[in-house]
């Protein structure tokens, strides 16, 4: 059903996204789809890379790390912006565009009071994507 | 299995550049948290200090408004006219660093590494460093400053007691319409063009250079670590950023209290809409909610568009005051007031040995040190927007065009404004407050209701630009350096900013008394660009070694 299932990480709080990299690999596995991890930095220096460079270098790490342990076939996508805190819906989007998932599996926090101002960040993907979208909250 | 797909988004390759090596992670300090519903990333202590600080001045110079406004104002006269030659000599160095970068072989090192391309179009970029930088100033001293020195220069010297009263510059042109035409326009775009933007390009170039290419946080702590080395991330860094932090957030609270005040002269002159504290609280209040717009909005949905349509309204009005006006005598103005600047330059940049000293230190040790005391918020803005460009085009950019525009503007505004008095007799405009003279000006024009309106949106806007380009940069100052905080530290600065303005402006004398204290930090900071000149030179070698 699923070819590709794309998968938006911070790498900054990988510890928290336990339940969605599970959910996207179980699904992975049972459609034998490829797993594209997502990951979005500004071009300054972060806490996770110096560089865009690096950061990409540390994704794919992190994607053939992923990939091993789950035995799956990973791949990784590492996208710049000028300004993360606020581009960071359209720059998922726009990577949805360029890697062709035809899922996308994505962490994000139970609704609060916040939300009705600044919508989560899986709320807005799962309105806006043309795929199918599973929010693991 | 892991595969690697190639070119998705990055700005590669990026190339070789020189890494520092340190052991500080961005963000290490950091204290990540929720308060409420909203997530919170901030740096500790600098989050904490720096908002403790500014609150405890508020308060300071609200419940001593008299003891408050007597020591900000001996700070500022102390600093003023008590350093005037370091203030003097020490943008005489930033011009002349800016300028060598120019023309030696370092100027091929390029921001973001070697590879790296630019991250905005040339347009945007342009827009953005204008907006930052003194969009606003232009609308006030446009017609104000040439208009001053011609009237001081044409009125000669006055002395007492062998000591110059006149607030001319140089030796004055007693009489002379002509010399006296040629030194006020020297003497303001001396002000406006060279020097403060080699004040900005110093601290962007700094910031850009240890962030883009040296792997440090994007702070103004970073450029301190050729010399401090690991113990910029300890306490001498925290007070160099909560300083940063301080100048920028009451910067800006001070010119959007002033700004509002002019806007409201403006409304009342077009409208007849009073002028009073109310329309001023109601102005701020409209100017930090279309910040607060445009700061969610982020850098490339707000900023960006914002300065865009700026850059757009000026050039409009810009041209139609040029058309309007005499064209050919602005147009062969311009040339001449080049040349008298360029004729005047070694004697009005001299910075020992003056004898108009009312000139000297009331109008340019001041503007420096109002340049130097903004140089965090606008050189870290730059910083932010310049990632790609060669060190080359970068001060060419920041230098050269910028300082070339104000030339322009003031020829066209100031130079409309000293014809309608020789020529036509009009001295409204000579007579008006500062905040009515653009108005004034524009009054003698054909469709003064059109180009006056003009003129509000600009200030206002301009005001804007101001407010959250201001937001984002203490973000992400107090964030340690990271850009990608929760989007809610950037809306508590911008309204943050918008309430210190509103109590300052209805507080008597507040606002003045804290303006006298941001520029009084214009002392420090030129010695911290004078260390910041070195460490770009260090840095840039090191970039130029890496094969």
């Amino acid at each position: 059903m699923f070819t590709k299932i794309m998968v938006p990480v911070d790498l900054a709080h990988a510890d928290k996204l336990e339940r969605a990299l599970q959910c996207a690999a179980d699904l992975a596995t049972h459609y034998k789809a490829t797993v594209v991890y997502v990951g979005v930095a500004a071009a300054t220096p972060g806490s996770v890379a110096h560089t865009p460079q690096e950061f990409a270098e540390k994704l794919a790490a992190f994607a053939a790390a992923q990939g091993e342990s789950a035995g799956i076939s990973t791949d990784s996508l590492a996208m710049t912006s000028h300004d993360p805190s606020t581009d960071l819906d359209p720059t998922l989007l726009d990577a949805l565009d360029q890697c062709g998932a035809d899922l996308v599996v994505m962490a994000s926090h139970i609704p609060n009071l916040t939300d009705y101002i600044w919508p989560s960040n899986g709320g807005t993907i799962a309105r806006r994507a043309k795929v199918s979208v599973m929010v693991v909250r | 299995m892991a595969e690697t797909t190639e070119n998705q988004g990055i700005p590669e390759p990026e190339g070789k550049s020189q890494i520092i090596d340190t052991d500080y992670e961005i963000g290490q300090d950091n204290i990540e948290t929720q308060i409420g519903p909203f997530g919170l990333d901030v740096h500790n202590p600098v989050f904490l200090i720096s908002g403790m600080c500014v609150i405890a001045f508020v308060f300071y110079a609200l419940a001593l408004p008299d003891q408050a406004g007597s020591v900000f104002s001996w700070m500022f006269g102390a600093v003023t006219k008590g350093f005037d030659w370091f203030f003097l000599g020490a943008a005489n160095i930033f011009v002349i660093f800016c300028l060598l970068l120019i023309v030696l072989p370092v100027g091929k090192v390029r921001l973001g590494g070697a590879d790296a391309r630019p991250d905005y179009t040339y347009m945007g970029w342009f827009a953005m460093l204008f907006a930052a930088g003194m969009g606003i100033g232009l609308m006030f001293y446009g017609v104000s400053e040439p208009m001053s020195h011609f009237a001081s220069s044409i009125g000669g010297t006055a002395t007492e007691g062998g000591v110059r009263t006149d607030w001319a510059p140089l030796g004055a042109a007693a009489g002379d319409q002509q010399a006296a035409i040629e030194l006020a326009f020297a003497a303001t775009i001396f002000h406006w063009g060279l020097h403060p933007w080699a004040i900005y390009a110093v601290v962007a170039l700094a910031l850009a250079l240890f962030s883009y290419n040296k792997g440090l946080p994007l702070t103004i702590r970073s450029a301190f670590y050729p010399i401090l080395g690991d113990r910029v991330w300890g306490w001498p860094g925290h007070v160099i950023d909560i300083l940063a932090v301080f100048a920028t957030l009451f910067g800006l609270a001070t010119s959007l209290g002033f700004g509002a005040t002019q806007a409201n002269a403006g409304l009342n002159e077009l409208f007849g809409i009073p002028v009073s504290s109310t329309t001023e609280v109601v102005l701020i209040s409209i100017i930090t909610a279309i910040a607060l717009i445009s700061v969610v909005r982020g850098l490339d949905g707000g900023v960006k568009v914002l300065s865009e349509i700026n850059m757009g309204l000026a050039a409009l009005l810009l041209l139609f005051v040029l058309i309007a006006g005499p064209t050919i005598a602005i147009l062969t103005g311009f040339v001449d007031f080049l040349a008298a600047y360029l004729t005047h330059l070694p004697a009005l940049s001299n910075p020992i040995g003056r004898e108009d000293v009312n000139f000297s230190q009331g109008w340019t040790s001041f503007y420096w040190a109002w340049w130097i005391s903004w140089s965090p918020f606008v050189g870290m803005f730059i910083a932010r927007v310049s990632r790609g460009r060669t060190v080359r085009e970068f001060v060419v950019c920041v230098l050269l065009i910028p300082s070339l525009v104000c030339v322009l503007w003031m020829s066209v505004f100031g130079g409309v404004a000293i014809q309608q008095v020789i020529q036509d007799g009009y001295t409204a405009a000579q007579e008006a407050p500062l905040e009515l003279k653009l108005f004034k000006m524009l009054d003698a024009l054909p469709l003064t209701q059109i180009t006056s309106l003009i003129g509000i949106v600009l200030v206002i806007v301009f005001f804007v630009t101001s407010s959250d380009s201001g937001s984002l940069v203490i973000d992400t100052i107090t964030a340690g350096g990271k850009v990608d905080a929760p989007v809610p530290q950037r809306v508590f600065w911008c309204i943050f900013e918008g309430a210190v303005a509103i109590v300052l402006l209805l507080s008597a004398g507040g606002l003045q008394s804290l303006q006298s204290m941001v520029i009084s930090t214009g002392l420090p900071f030129t010695v911290v660009l004078l260390v910041m000149c070195w460490a770009i030179w260090k840095g840039l070698l090191a970039e130029r070694k890496v094969k």
